[in-house]
């Protein structure tokens, strides 16, 4: 509750920041989706987008694109959220692609679905005829999102020019745009990984099971530890054991690494970030290890 | 933990990027992989140190041509406080993203070269903003370790700049001898500078009181969103309908007697609604769902506030405009579209009065067009009525985008001066 003072905390601010955006696409759009991975900032994101519109139903469906390549605690998770809120859920498949022949699965025991997810997701906003995407994407997470307009116009191709972004100024969002183009909405671009995990402590917003500490068969690679899957081939010297890890970040199976902890509930992840030398991403995510500009190049071709 | 906002200014050359390095790593905000990949970035260009504007400058096109081209965002926190930086280039064709910082910022921290003095990047960025209606400014006079850590040579630099200041609308003025380079006065209290009693850079960001900043007098309510639950299964809500938005200026209660504008009808807060409950007043920046006494026909675009206490309402308003594209000119005669508070309306540019030099602050009446990163005055005539109030007093009910109807870019950026007086 607010003190009398009428101030508010970072988190309330925050709160208001999002729910504010989020009631102004639902208001100047005409087919919204929500991007819901299943991951934290989804999940947050989601939160939000219920509370915008209490009483009443969030007025827009969720998307996930799905690798195909998942872990089964978080396609639980997904599928209990989504009907718990009664919302309508959109999959958007990378096995489908690849077997209608619109995407070519990478080969090769480092092979990744993660850059596939672009064909099924531009395919999916064209078909539904979606006009504004939400993601969950925080400016804290990566240099080029820390650039990105929190109303990020898309082109009909779905790319993204970084050097040609409409101005952005105090809150007044403008998501003009001809049909077939689109907007992509980050609610949370304003939020830290400590704020997430602030929120979701005081919130009570549940998450999947893999972002608590667990027992998992993992093995070693490139200083990250991945998860033991049917998609994944052991290369010389990688060898699966029992350790105690938890998740920082969910994506696709195969590039997403665990990292080795104790912390069981939410205090003592917040506990943990607190200390931690390490960026989310780059502590688990192979994905962005490819380049400099590796996030850059993904999201000019219509990446989240 | 209250949040702050603020804007930097700066050019290559003055230690903003060595700056705001300091206030991250000290506060445990760059992180081990990140500060690494600067590293090697920095030692594969050839860099004499690391270069701690890589880890902002994520784009390719900063990397390889070593600038800035747009507002990159920071996050930093401390026990007391969490903050977000709005990192501007100083450049001269970057007013543009100055002013896209400035727009949200609490407060604004311009950075001096002690060698060089005031010079005219300094000028411009205190006059961007005092026009953004920043409350609180903090001159840093870095590089104190050239200048001997002379105590005359700030004070010098002082009353150089306070006499440009009194031309502008500055309420709180600040000034920190710094060195950036060597951390003096930016986290802790300088050792070599005894003649300075203020506080550090990080200390001042801590303490300074911003929450008097917002206008907590006018109330001020833009309806967003009508909620208006479908669900027939529920006769509790069957008849809930509620006006979502985000409170813009004042406090609103359950039981005050209001106003909705356009229309004119008077009614009361019934209540005053979130997800998490009913509460007992919303202030400024809370978003909430009001819900009112009489059945009235309300939708977004609407404002609703105090019988006693109205914004000025009108179809002609006085403004300062920010043009922002280089693909266009403003011109008297043109006509663009125009976000105000949740209203999108269509905007004649009457006329330009004049366009401002914001180094010299000179007026040129006989301006025929503002271009890219140009600031002048401008007379408006709205398809729609417009509910606003002064910039300086509401900084939300104050402001206005402009956009371009055929290309759909955000062109113009306005503070409203206030109704245009007829003749």
């Amino acid at each position: 509750m607010p003190s009398s003072t009428y101030e508010l905390t970072h988190l309330q601010a925050l709160e208001a920041e999002a729910i504010h955006i989020i009631r102004e696409v639902a208001a100047e759009f005409e087919r919204p989706v929500l991007l819901f991975s299943g991951g934290k900032d989804s999940a947050v994101m989601l939160h939000l987008a219920v509370k915008a519109f209490a009483p009443a139903r969030m007025p827009f469906p969720v998307m996930h694109v799905d690798t195909g390549h998942n872990f089964p605690e978080v396609i639980e998770y997904r599928d209990r959220r989504v009907a718990e809120a009664g919302l309508r859920l959109v999959v958007a498949s990378v096995q489908d692609a690849i077997d209608a022949g619109t995407v070519v699965e990478e080969t090769g025991p480092r092979a990744s679905r993660n850059r596939l997810q672009i064909v099924p997701l531009l395919d999916a906003i064209g078909e539904h005829r979606f006009d504004a995407v939400f993601g969950g994407a925080r400016r804290d997470e990566e240099k080029a999102r820390a650039k990105e307009r929190v109303f990020s116009f898309r082109d009909e191709f779905g790319q993204w020019d970084p050097k040609n972004q409409r101005p952005e100024l105090w809150s007044l969002y403008n998501g003009r745009h001809r049909r077939g183009e689109h907007i992509r909405v980050f609610p949370l671009s304003n939020w830290t990984e400590l704020d997430i995990w602030q929120y979701v402590a005081t919130e009570g917003v549940p998450l999947p099971p893999i972002y608590f500490a667990h027992t998992r068969r993992v093995f070693e690679r490139d200083g990250m530890l991945l998860a033991e899957s049917p998609w994944v081939t052991l290369l010389d010297g990688e060898e699966i054991e029992d350790r105690t890890v938890r998740f920082r970040t969910v994506g696709d199976a195969t590039c997403t690494g665990a990292v080795e902890s104790r912390a069981s509930d939410v205090e003592a992840i917040i506990a943990e970030i607190a200390v931690t030398r390490i960026t989310e991403r780059g502590a688990t995510r192979a994905d962005d290890r490819i380049s400099e500009a590796g996030m850059e190049d993904r999201k000019r071709e219509g990446y989240f | 933990m209250e949040l702050l906002r603020f804007a930097t200014a700066g050019s290559v050359d003055d230690g903003k990027s060595t700056l705001i390095g300091r206030l991250l790593y000290d506060s445990k905000a760059i992180f081990e992989d990140q500060l690494d990949a600067v590293e090697r970035t920095s030692l594969e260009r050839g860099d004499a140190h690391t270069n701690l504007a890589l880890l902002t400058d994520g784009l390719r096109a900063e990397r390889e041509q070593g600038i800035t081209i747009d507002v990159a965002y920071r996050y930093f926190a401390t026990p007391k406080r969490k903050f977000i930086i709005a990192d501007t280039p100083g450049h001269i064709q970057y007013t543009r993203n100055m002013v896209t910082g400035a727009s949200t910022a609490d407060l604004a921290l311009v950075l001096i070269d002690a060698r060089n003095g005031v010079v005219e990047q300094s000028r411009r960025h205190a006059f961007l903003a005092s026009l953004l209606g920043i409350p609180h400014l903090v001159v840093c006079v870095n590089k104190m370790d050239l200048v001997d850590w002379s105590e005359e040579r700030f004070e010098e630099i002082k009353a150089e700049f306070r006499s440009f200041a009194m031309k502008l609308d500055v309420h709180d003025l600040t000034f920190i001898p710094v060195s950036a380079l060597h951390g003096d006065n930016v986290v802790e209290r300088s050792a070599t500078m005894p003649w300075y009693e203020g506080s550090s850079l990080l200390h001042h960001l801590e303490e300074v009181h911003i929450a008097s900043d917002r206008n907590l007098i006018d109330a001020r309510f833009p309806v967003q969103y009508v909620i208006r639950p479908q669900d027939q299964s529920s006769h509790a809500l069957h008849d809930y309908r509620g006006y979502a938005g985000t409170v813009a200026g004042g406090v609103l209660k359950p039981g005050d007697e209001v106003v909705v504008l356009p229309s004119g009808l008077t009614t009361t807060i019934a209540a005053i609604d979130t997800a998490d409950g009913p509460v007992a007043e919303a202030f400024a920046a809370m978003a909430v769902t009001v819900r009112l006494a009489d059945d009235l026909d309300v939708s977004r675009g609407d404002m609703i506030c105090r019988v006693r206490n109205r914004p000025h309402v009108g179809q002609d308003v006085d403004a300062m405009v920010c043009w922002l594209t280089a693909e266009s000119g403003l011109r008297p005669g043109a006509k663009l579209a125009i976000k105000h508070t949740t209203r999108w309306g269509r905007a004649l540019v009457k006329d330009l009065q004049y366009r401002l030099d914001i180094n010299t602050l000179h007026r040129d009446e006989a301006a025929g067009s503002l271009t890219l990163n140009e600031i002048g005055r401008v007379r408006l005539r709205t398809t729609v009525p417009l509910f606003f109030d002064e910039y300086r007093r509401n900084r939300t009910t104050g402001s206005f985008v402009l956009v371009d109807e055929a290309a759909n870019n955000t062109v113009g950026a306005g503070i409203i001066l206030g109704p245009t007086e007829m003749a």
